[in-house]
């Protein structure tokens, strides 16, 4: 029992719960499975949220540690470790947040084989947590490999008509990555003796002192890095990512672009940065490079988009490209900035991804072309259209300039990028996702009546779509009024974090 | 030379067991009326666990029998657990696969039971000349089998069979010469004591090499693997899953027993061609299983590339410190391959009709929303494949590349996980057509496939998540 009770295996494993329910029901009972998955999600949810009071803001250590030996046959010891700090915590609630929002989202949107839809759903939600709790690298890559799963299921079954494409391409991309990653995770299993983080990182620094030469740690470097790139996903990484994007339904975009990719910027942030720090400090010029590229690219690409979906998902590599550049500024304000900014971007894009889901599931299309004037039509759809959209630009007074200011902020005072240029091309991006957001608002809901909004008797948001939404406003609002309480989850992690950097 | 004590039994007192049990057996099965072999397999059926759980008490046990031309240790244990449960599924599926097919008759189980003991006499086997007696015990019952249809297919198979498998028996024989040529020996402790004193190093290391294409052949490693699509597809499917299984390993055991014991001293030379040998058979058998679209020959191209996996443990076999720890990961990666390739294939009767219809990949369409937990079954044995988790494949992998990568090879270690991300793509193009497409499959509900569909995918998803018990048993499997 007391293994079952540790907060944290309970907040993991909890959505396993919801899957032995719904294994056992009959899959015509719909709307019960419904149920019984929502409200495994809330419980998860609330555990999420007895973790945060029971967890030490002050504290920059690994808390609420659950370790047990695992494989402890010899030359392995391997542990199950989960354990959660200031870098997780908010990532952690993010999941269980979203969670609940996305299977509110499918209500009506899924209503094929819901049965399977709700395991998979829940299955991932395992996957997810497992990969931001794990503390023994074994654990960790089991998780990290097992979240393909389930999200390959949930594009390639609900999604639309390029779905298998998309899935099979998700799916060996992202694989391609992690394998190297896999093959560094055994080398340096074999040179400390362990695969659990914090003992390989009191071993490692003496290793670098005699056996492990720079050459090897930047190799190292490369292959966590190829893995957490692909998935963030970082120019030119990530042509996965649209096709992946407009195909999945609305629920996995929305966990796709609000968690999946964060596990990529957190890969970064909890095993590159801090395994590797003398590689870290002479890559993050070029890391900053690709980010730059990444931001730009994304907003240019972005602006072409005739499908409003492609356009958000384009969006997204922007956006992580603020995040890359705040990571690897590697000062406090650009990392803490660019945790923020994670959050930010999982919720104005998961927003983003909710509300186009909700029309699309009323006129069955998302050119741009054909809209117009829907503000009319839809006045509640079109304020909250309004908040995600200008949380996503980063209007100040919302979440998303909190995130981008202090992102850009650090970069520019940066020791280890060590050029203000990358961080002074970025702040275009911020002006060019004004431009291609803005442009998209405009024709979308201004302006003369398009064809579909003729023809198709469309209706505002109803009450469970609202419930879907709100809670991602007022999160919106918050943390782009009063940051702080945010910010102090994080700083004491971060600190730690970067106090180990040779810089 | 002293004569055969009593105790000399003991040693291989499974293998005995076996073969006295199969050969009463060819004789009861005389009086078992047509239309009624159901007893002779479940004869067959009793034999094996009998004879497994006599081999289960042997654990831990070490011995030397006959003036060392047989060894009993836990490396040899291990091997005789995984080869009778490899017996044993090979019956479960035969049943009903042969009544359906119109080719049910008592021999099938007999002749299984004899390839079971030569496999097990293989994996005992400290003495080439005894190597040589298990491989043609094993071998023979193993064409006979293959050709068990009696329509063209088949008879085409099991010629096929016979005449690369005979060739390559006399690959090992002529190695043998060579070996005993070069040491004057034939007993593997009696090559490695003359070979460590320096003797002619080059005729012993072409011994070895011939040796190793022999076996090569028995396992289908690149580039003797030819056959192996051919006759995979050909052969009844039943005996196709039982020889992917249970000839590799032995083949495999052989290999690792002989190399590990006899050849220390050449593994400069040796370990090149291993080297070589598997990245090749990753590298073909993955890439060329893409381009499948037959159920039976992509699994006889997996069987091939995962043969390159289970070889990467050799390649480290010279370094001392390494050696165990890739003997044990070898194992471990058969056991898992075993299990999966089982399930796999059991899948793939379940749907397989009459004249070789329902084998494309394409039959599997649909599978999923008709018989989901069959898909569900079928995915953890791509999985598996893969080496994803929740599955043992990603755990037996983990082990395998870590063993390489502390020999020293980790150029192998990135071959080794860049083919298994080719391999995802055919082997997830089954779970596409499961899942992703329309279609309207039929399944032949039989209790034996549904038994071991069921085990082994459930122990494929149980043993992933609490490994240790397996790895304590692999890492006692020590050679003596």
């Amino acid at each position: 029992m007391e293994f079952i009770l540790q907060p944290l295996t309970l907040l993991t494993f909890f959505p396993l719960v919801g899957v032995l329910v719904i294994l056992f029901m009959n899959s015509e009972m719909k709307t019960a499975i419904r149920w019984v998955a929502l409200v495994t999600s809330l419980i998860t949810f609330g555990i999420s949220l007895w973790v945060l009071s029971i967890f030490t803001v002050s504290s920059p250590d690994l808390q609420l540690e659950a370790k047990y030996p695992w494989i402890a046959v010899a030359g392995w010891n391997i542990y199950y470790y989960l354990a959660v700090d200031g870098l997780s915590i908010l990532l952690v609630l993010l999941t269980a947040f979203l969670t609940p929002i996305s299977l509110l989202s499918t209500w009506t949107a899924v209503e094929d084989r819901v049965k399977d839809f709700m395991i998979f759903f829940l299955l991932l939600e395992v996957g997810m947590m497992g990969v931001f709790l794990a503390q023994d690298l074994f654990l960790f890559y089991i998780f990290w490999e097992f979240t393909l799963i389930p999200m390959y299921f949930l594009i390639g079954i609900w999604g639309g008509p390029r779905r298998m494409y998309a899935a099979v391409k998700f799916f060996l991309y992202t694989m391609a990555g992690s394998i190297l990653m896999l093959v560094a995770i055994l080398f340096l299993g074999i040179q400390t003796d362990t695969f659990n983080v914090p003992t390989m990182l009191a071993r490692l620094p003496d290793l670098y002192a005699t056996s492990i030469t720079p050459q090897t740690q930047m190799l190292l470097f490369i292959a966590f890095a190829a893995a957490f790139a692909i998935k963030v996903p970082m120019w030119p990484l990530h042509s996965w990512l649209p096709d992946a994007h407009v195909e999945a339904p609305t629920a996995g975009s929305v966990i796709l672009a609000g968690v999946l990719l964060k596990m990529g910027t957190y890969g970064f942030l909890r095993f590159n940065i801090a395994l590797f720090p003398d590689a870290t400090v002479a890559a993050a010029p070029w890391i900053a490079l690709l980010a730059t590229i990444g931001i730009i690219y994304g907003a240019a690409v972005s602006y072409a988009q005739t499908d409003v979906k492609k356009l958000v998902a384009y969006s997204s590599v922007s956006h992580l490209g603020f995040v890359m550049l705040g990571l690897f500024a590697l000062n406090p304000q650009g990392v803490a900035g660019a945790i923020l900014q994670m959050i930010n971007h999982g919720l104005s894009t998961g927003a983003l991804f909710l509300l186009i889901g909700m029309i699309y599931e009323q006129t069955h299309t998302r050119e741009i072309k054909v809209y117009g004037g829907l503000w009319k039509i839809t006045p509640i759809f079109g304020t909250i259209m309004l908040i995600a959209s200008l949380s996503s630009m980063g209007l100040p007074g919302l979440n998303g300039f909190v995130g981008e200011f202090t992102i850009l902020l650090g970069a520019f005072g940066s020791k280890a990028i060590g050029n203000p240029w990358f961080a002074g091309i970025s702040a275009i991006g911020v002006i060019m996702a004004a431009v291609y957001i803005l442009y998209m608002f405009q024709k979308v809901f201004l302006g003369p009546a398009g064809e579909i909004t003729h023809h198709h008797d469309l209706k505002d948001l109803n009450w469970r779509e609202l419930i879907t939404v709100i809670p991602l406003v007022i999160f919106m609002f918050w943390i782009g009024l009063y940051p702080a309480p945010f910010f102090n989850i994080l700083a004491p992690a971060v600190e730690k974090l970067l106090s180990a950097l040779p810089l | 030379m002293t004569q055969p004590q009593f105790t000399d039994f003991y040693t291989i007192l499974p293998f005995t067991i076996l073969v006295v049990w199969a050969s009463l057996l060819l004789l009861a099965d005389l009086f078992i009326p047509r239309g009624r072999k159901g007893i002779t397999a479940f004869l067959a059926a009793f034999g094996l666990a009998g004879t497994m759980g006599y081999a289960i008490t042997q654990v831990g046990l070490s011995s030397i029998g006959f003036n060392g031309m047989v060894v009993l240790d836990g490396f040899s244990t291990f091997a005789n657990i995984l080869l009778l449960l490899s017996g044993l599924f090979g019956i479960a599926l035969a049943h009903g696969y042969t009544q359906r097919m119109g080719i049910e008759r008592g021999e099938y189980y007999t002749l299984l039971l004899f390839s079971v003991s030569g496999m097990m006499l293989m994996a005992q086997a400290a003495d080439l000349i005894i190597v040589f007696l298990a491989l043609e015990l094993l071998s023979i019952p193993l064409y006979v089998l293959a050709a068990f249809n009696r329509k063209t297919q088949s008879e085409e198979a099991g010629v096929k069979y016979f005449l690369l498998g005979a060739f390559a028996t006399g690959f090992v024989v002529y190695g043998t010469a060579l070996v005993y040529g070069a040491t004057g020996h034939t007993s593997l402790y009696g090559i490695f004591s003359a070979a460590s004193q320096g003797t002619s190093g080059l005729l012993l290391s072409i011994g070895a090499a011939l040796i190793l294409v022999g076996f090569g052949f028995k396992v289908a490693a690149v580039p003797f693997h030819m056959w192996t699509p051919d006759v995979y597809q050909g052969a009844p499917t039943s005996v196709t899953a039982f020889m992917s299984s249970g000839a590799k390993i032995a083949g495999f055991v052989a290999l690792l027993r002989v190399f590990a014991t006899a050849f220390p001293s050449i593994s400069v030379d040796m370990t090149g061609i291993l080297w070589i040998m598997s990245a090749l058979t990753m590298v073909v058998g993955n890439f060329v299983a893409i381009s499948q679209t037959n159920i039976k020959r992509m699994l006889a191209y997996s069987s091939i590339a995962h043969a390159g996996y289970i070889l990467m443990a050799f390649v480290p076999y010279g370094n001392r410190e390494v050696v165990s720890v890739s003997i044990a990961a070898g194992l471990f990666y058969l056991l898992s391959y075993v299990l999966t390739n089982f399930g796999a294939w059991a899948v793939v009767m379940t749907l397989e009709k009459a004249e070789s219809k329902g084998l494309e990949i394409s039959d599997y369409a649909g599978l999923a929303k008709k018989y989901p937990t069959l898909a569900a079954a079928m995915t953890v044995f791509m999985l598996s494949f893969i080496g994803l988790p929740p599955t043992l494949g990603i755990v037996g992998k983990f082990y395998l590349f870590r063993a390489v990568i502390a020999g020293g090879f980790t150029g192998l270690a990135i071959i080794g996980v860049l083919t298994s991300l080719v391999s995802a793509y055919y082997y997830l193009r089954i779970v596409v057509n499961m899942y992703f497409r329309e279609g309207d499959p039929t399944i032949e509900n039989e209790p034996g496939l549904a038994f071991t569909t069921a085990i082994t995918a459930v122990a494929t998803v149980v043993f992933s998540f609490v490994p240790q018990w397996l790895f304590l048993l692999a890492s006692t499997a020590l050679l003596r």
